[in-house]
């Protein structure tokens, strides 16, 4: 039989913690819940797209993140490194739980889950794919048309006027709404939140989040192919 | 009714197994579903071929001997049902039924839809338990427990260890069966003493046993027997978690003695 | 053979705790020489499992299930007594006694009984203790509610699954010494002879149902936990897996067997809708405190139960037995049930069955009160019958439950082979002819955690017990016993199934040694079984091998002790020419169709010597006296 002896240091106490699954998911949940108010912050900033003097308020917006170097890095390092812990964490707990059943169901059908949260695996590694590409793409430009350092406004209106990418984003988006939707809540579960009283609140808070946030950034380029967005820029 | 069942089977834990085709001609709707699988059994036995072999006891839904997959659902899929309460008059006449054992790493399967689900019981022996020696008991009423305690306590309790979670889960994860031992102990009065040891080392023998990791799909919630509720679980983590920051150090010049 | 029941002198409330102090003790640091088996880890085999443990004995513990959490204990719903008198009306001890006493119709030894009813006490603490979730009033407190056979509220209860919560908590306490290494555990294994060597019970044979390996455990003392043999009848609301192979065995080892033909058919019981049934599912009595028993005055009245206005229900239970109503004892209300039936009053399609109607209460009390207390009882029923016994009352029937009799113990529990000792149903002590509803749960664990350890330790304390090995001739000869009957299962070969077997004795049972019995039928059962027995070895068909699971051989070993057992039992009924509790000859009844009981002939133990293959069974007669309640006819009218 097994048994946990008490760890001795901090550290041991967190590294034992990280061994279990619980623990595992802890890391998720917490990196998940940085990397979700990220999402909403960044969408924030998207949105004022739709002020009226846009390009402007973009350009101000850039200039102000990136008015302190150390801090702006700080920032991107802490992103980073929930990015990262994120994905592996859950890297490992995707072939521990293959480990778990090597032989599948000849026929399986699910009862209760929710589309979204059977399909975390294949929304995960989509918006992996698409983190790559956009900072490639709006961030340092390699892969845009006509990048122009410091106008947001300018990149992201050219930028969204190619079709494919549009689409790309159209469909990274979706994918974010699908993975908020079960992640949200999911955080709020792994963490040990879960009271009947709030069951159900949580469940809408997560889903009116995701659509939101998705939807809010879906509407940019959509508004830009439409040619809402961009009349200015030639 | 008429209906056809594929059905897995196994002669033994290391032997493949495959999907073998029956057609049972006459099946009465008030069957259950096992009464079902006894008539295919004394048919097989008829033409001297070897009856199915599953596990079954009470055939009252309690004792939590029987289950398998039918359809690709852990007892059937109906609300509260066990395949031993499950009646033929959910079937109609020409349906054709999946029949296959729970699947798991922890689970290995013994022969055709029986399984092993000794793990079960390790993941009891690490802290399923009060420690309370027979006869060390004070008087019943001298721990009174608010009713709603008991109630949640009851409902986590209820557990009857039949695996349809771990069947039912995608990762084969055992969280909601462990999580309702440590609910039902740790929300009552007399579980306190051992409460962060229990969630920390029943934990522990559960990531042993290989069983996966919960990703909160509510697969286990909706195919439990006695709809053992995930909110169990959270209160597993959360155990853990508080157990894994505020375990102290086993005392180096021993306890209190 | 006399028999020496080892009852203590003295006053009737000190007897157990001047035994206890009279018993010899084991010293902590020689406890763990010594090595002792326990058969079957239900309530009594797993709680005293489980404080052997903890005493410091070496335990081997075995279960044909593939864990002990899966014992059938758990399937008991309505509740456990004990004599708290936490409702403050007038429940003591003694009346637990004398209700238990009465309630078995005078054919048990008072000082069982009134230990039992002592112990009680222990029992609700124990269990709560352990963190079993009965019921609890606003207050914090602990719930009771009202059982058949008793006019105060003592029983606990865990929702309708009180069986399970006190069968978890001792699998919970076995499961703690497994892990501390006291008890080894090995489940699907099933115990298939008893080794006695020098007189006395050494130890086990058991075959590994998974491999069909058989294997000797030898010991110093042996535990027998197993149950009892309902499943003779074929249906019953007994598991599947019950069985009567371990005592029965035993029996043929030299125990003896008491009062076989003590059955009880529980009254509230889902009514048979067709051939093709396995097992018959029982609503909890408690179901009778809020529900109404009734049948329609006229015959054949095939009106749906909301057609048949009040004034053409008949209450019978309520109209015989003014004072209990419809909490009159199993016994009488399974009778009063199937005379209603006879006189072709019966309900439903089969005409067997009565109703149970809760539309007063869901008046007087809310749907949602009558939902709390027996919510998953309504929904077990619901989910058999396809119908909602919130609009529509409940059709029921009895069937058989429990049996009384069983392996004869002497008031230290220990059989006439010195060093086993059987507990719970097993064996036939504390509940004479007629069991109470509530205390199956308390005699299986007041055996396991309050009784067995005491006297158990006092026997090893006692006996000088000789080193044996394996390698016992007695050992070897037990072995090669059960090989043997496996290979004669096999090399059968015939053409009838084993369950064709099991379902024609259960017909003939139920139909000559069921509810009610005459001469006549028990004479012409005894030939019946005889016959099939002969049919059986000759024509049985068990397909697979031995040296596998096989879960017809399995079966088959067990009906094959069935067929024996029922033909004891029609033996032991014919042999008693009264009417007591479960045994009810339609020759011996007062003019009111009441069970007329003859206590000047009949105030014995029947316990039963085996004498070889096809030899008639001995009778042995162990007196019943009677110094604290005096034997008079049950009246709960």
């Amino acid at each position: 039989m097994a048994t946990a002896a008490a760890p001795n240091s901090k550290l041991q106490q967190s590294l034992a913690l990280y061994q279990s699954t619980i623990g595992k998911k802890y890391v998720v949940a917490v990196t998940g819940a940085v990397l979700f108010l990220f999402t909403i912050g960044h969408m924030l900033g998207n949105l004022q797209i739709y002020l009226p003097n846009a390009q402007e308020a973009l350009a101000n917006y850039a200039k102000l993140l990136h008015a302190s170097a150390e801090l702006l890095w700080a920032v991107r390092i802490a992103l980073l490194t929930c990015f990262v812990l994120h994905v592996v964490t859950i890297a490992q707990l995707y072939n521990l739980n293959r480990a778990a059943r090597p032989q599948s169901y000849v026929m399986k059908t699910p009862t209760m889950s929710t589309y979204a949260s059977r399909t975390m695996y294949l929304s995960g590694p989509i918006l992996l794919f698409f983190v790559l590409y956009h900072l490639s793409h709006l961030t340092t430009g390699a892969t845009h048309p006509s990048f122009v350092e410091m106008d947001p406004y300018h990149n992201l209106v050219t930028g969204f006027r190619q079709p494919m990418a549009s689409l790309f984003y159209i469909i990274a988006m979706s994918m974010l709404g699908l993975h908020l939707t079960h992640g949200v809540w999911s955080m709020f579960q792994s963490m040990g939140f879960n009271h009947p009283r709030y069951r159900n609140g949580l469940r809408n808070f997560a889903t009116a989040a995701a659509a939101i946030i998705s939807l809010g950034n879906i509407s940019i380029p959509v508004c830009v192919l439409l040619g809402i967005l961009g009349k200015d820029l030639v | 009714m008429k209906l056809t069942l594929n059905v897995w089977r196994q002669s033994g834990p290391n032997t493949p197994g495959k999907m073998v085709k029956y057609d049972l001609p006459n099946v009465n709707e008030d069957m259950s579903f096992l009464e079902m699988l006894d008539v295919l059994n004394e048919t097989l036995i008829a033409k001297s071929e070897e009856p199915v072999t599953f596990e079954h006891d009470c055939r009252e839904g309690i004792c939590g001997s029987c289950g398998f997959m039918i359809n690709g659902k852990a007892h059937g899929g109906f609300p509260k049902t066990t395949v031993c309460q499950l009646h033929m008059r959910h079937y109609k006449d020409g349906d054709e039924i999946f029949i296959e054992p729970w699947r798991a790493t922890a689970f290995p399967i013994v022969k055709d839809l029986m399984v092993n689900r000794s793990a079960f019981d390790r993941i009891i022996q690490a802290g399923g338990f009060i420690s309370v020696p027979t006869g060390s008991a004070v008087d019943g009423n001298a721990i009174p427990i608010p009713k709603s305690n008991a109630d949640r306590a009851m409902d986590a309790a209820q557990c009857i260890g039949c695996g349809a979670c771990v069947a039912s889960c995608t990762n084969a994860s055992a969280s909601l069966f462990t999580s309702a031992k440590i609910a039902h102990l740790n929300l009552l009065p007399q579980g306190q003493p051992e409460k962060l040891d229990r969630a920390l080392k029943m934990v522990t023998v559960m990531n042993e046993e290989k069983f996966g990791s919960c990703t909160n799909l509510q697969e286990c919630e909706a195919t439990c027997p006695k709809g053992i509720s995930i909110e169990n679980i959270a209160i597993m983590n959360r155990h853990f978690v508080e157990a894994s920051f505020m375990q102290r150090p086993a005392m180096s010049e021993g306890g209190a003695g | 053979m006399t028999l020496n029941s080892r009852i203590p002198t003295g006053p009737i409330e000190k007897a157990w705790e001047s035994t206890k102090f009279n018993m010899k003790l084991v010293n902590p640091a020689n406890k763990r020489k010594y090595h002792v088996i326990v058969v079957g880890t239900g309530l009594a085999g797993g709680a005293c499992a489980a404080s052997l443990g903890e005493l410091g004995y070496n335990v081997t513990a075995f279960c044909f299930q593939d864990s002990p959490r899966r014992a059938h204990s758990i399937a008991a719903q309505g509740g456990i007594n004990a004599a708290k008198n936490y409702r403050n009306d007038g429940d003591s001890i003694y009346r637990l006694f004398y209700d238990t006493l009465k309630g078995g119709d005078f054919r048990a030894r008072e000082h069982n009984v009134y230990r039992l009813a002592q112990v009680s006490v222990n029992i609700i603490d124990q269990c709560v203790a352990q963190g079993v979730p009965f019921a609890r009033e606003y207050g914090g407190t602990l719930a009771n509610r009202s059982f058949g056979g008793a006019q105060v509220s003592r029983t606990f209860y865990a929702r309708g699954q009180t069986g399970q919560q006190l069968l978890i908590g001792a699998y919970q306490a076995l499961e703690r010494q497994v892990a501390s290494g006291q008890v080894k555990m090995l489940t699907r294994s099933e115990m298939v002879d008893l080794i006695v060597i020098d007189g006395k019970a050494r130890g086990i044979v058991t075959r590994n149902l998974v491999t069909g390996k058989m294997d000797i455990h030898i010991a110093d003392a042996v535990v027998m936990g197993t149950g009892g043999y309902g499943n003779v009848f074929y249906l019953s609301t007994n598991a599947k897996g019950s069985n009567v192979t371990a005592s029965w065995r035993a029996y043929k080892r030299g125990a003896l067997f008491a009062n076989p033909c003590f059955t009880q058919i529980h009254p509230t019981c889902i009514p048979v809708s067709g051939e093709y049934q396995s097992k018959l599912t029982l609503m909890s009595e408690s179901l009778r405190n809020d529900g109404r028993i009734w049948a329609p005055k006229q015959l054949g009245d095939k009106r749906s139960a909301d057609q048949i206005p009040e004034g053409d229900r008949d209450y019978y239970l309520e109209r015989m037995y003014p004072s209990f109503g419809n909490l009159a004892p199993r016994d009488i209300s399974s009778r009063a049930a199937k005379r209603v039936c006879d006189e072709g009053r019966g309900v439903g399609e089969t005409g067997l069955g009565v109703y149970l109607d809760f539309r007063d209460s869901i008046q007087r009390l809310g749907e949602n009160t009558i939902r709390e207390r027996y919510g998953n009882l309504f929904e077990i029923y619901e989910r058999i019958t396809g119908e909602n016994p919130y609009k529509s009352p409940m059709r029921i029937f009895p069937a058989v439950h429990y049996t009384m009799g069983g392996l004869w113990v002497d008031y230290h529990l220990m059989s006439t082979i010195p060093g086993l000792f059987v507990l719970g149903e097993a064996n036939f002590s504390d509940h004479g002819a007629n069991r109470l509803g509530a205390s199956a749960l308390m005699q299986g664990l007041a055996d396991g955690y309050f009784v067995a350890p005491y006297t158990i330790t006092n026997y090893l304390a006692d006996t000088k017990l000789e080193k044996v090995s394996a390698d016992h001739i007695e050992a070897k000869g037990a072995l090669e016993n059960a090989e043997g009957i496996t290979k004669r299962l096999l090399n059968a070969k015939g053409k009838k199934t084993v369950t064709q077997f099991h379902r024609e004795l259960g017909k003939t049972i139920w139909d000559y040694c069921g509810m009610s019995r005459d001469e006549a039928g028990l004479k012409h059962a005894i030939g019946k079984v005889q016959e099939l027995k002969e049919e059986f070895w000759k024509n049985v068909t068990v397909p697979g091998s031995g040296s596998d699971l096989n879960q017809q051989l399995e079966n088959a070993g067990r009906v094959a002790d069935f067929l024996e057992l029922g033909e004891l039992m029609c033996i032991d009924a014919l042999d008693r020419n009264e009417s007591c509790g479960g045994h009810f000859r339609e020759e011996y009844q007062t003019s009111d169709g009441e069970a007329q009981r003859d206590d000047e002939k009949y105030s014995y133990v029947a316990a039963w010597e085996y004498k070889g293959e096809g030899a008639a069974p001995a009778l042995n007669k162990e007196p019943l006296t009677f110094e604290y309640v005096k034997p008079a006819q049950r009246s709960y009218k």
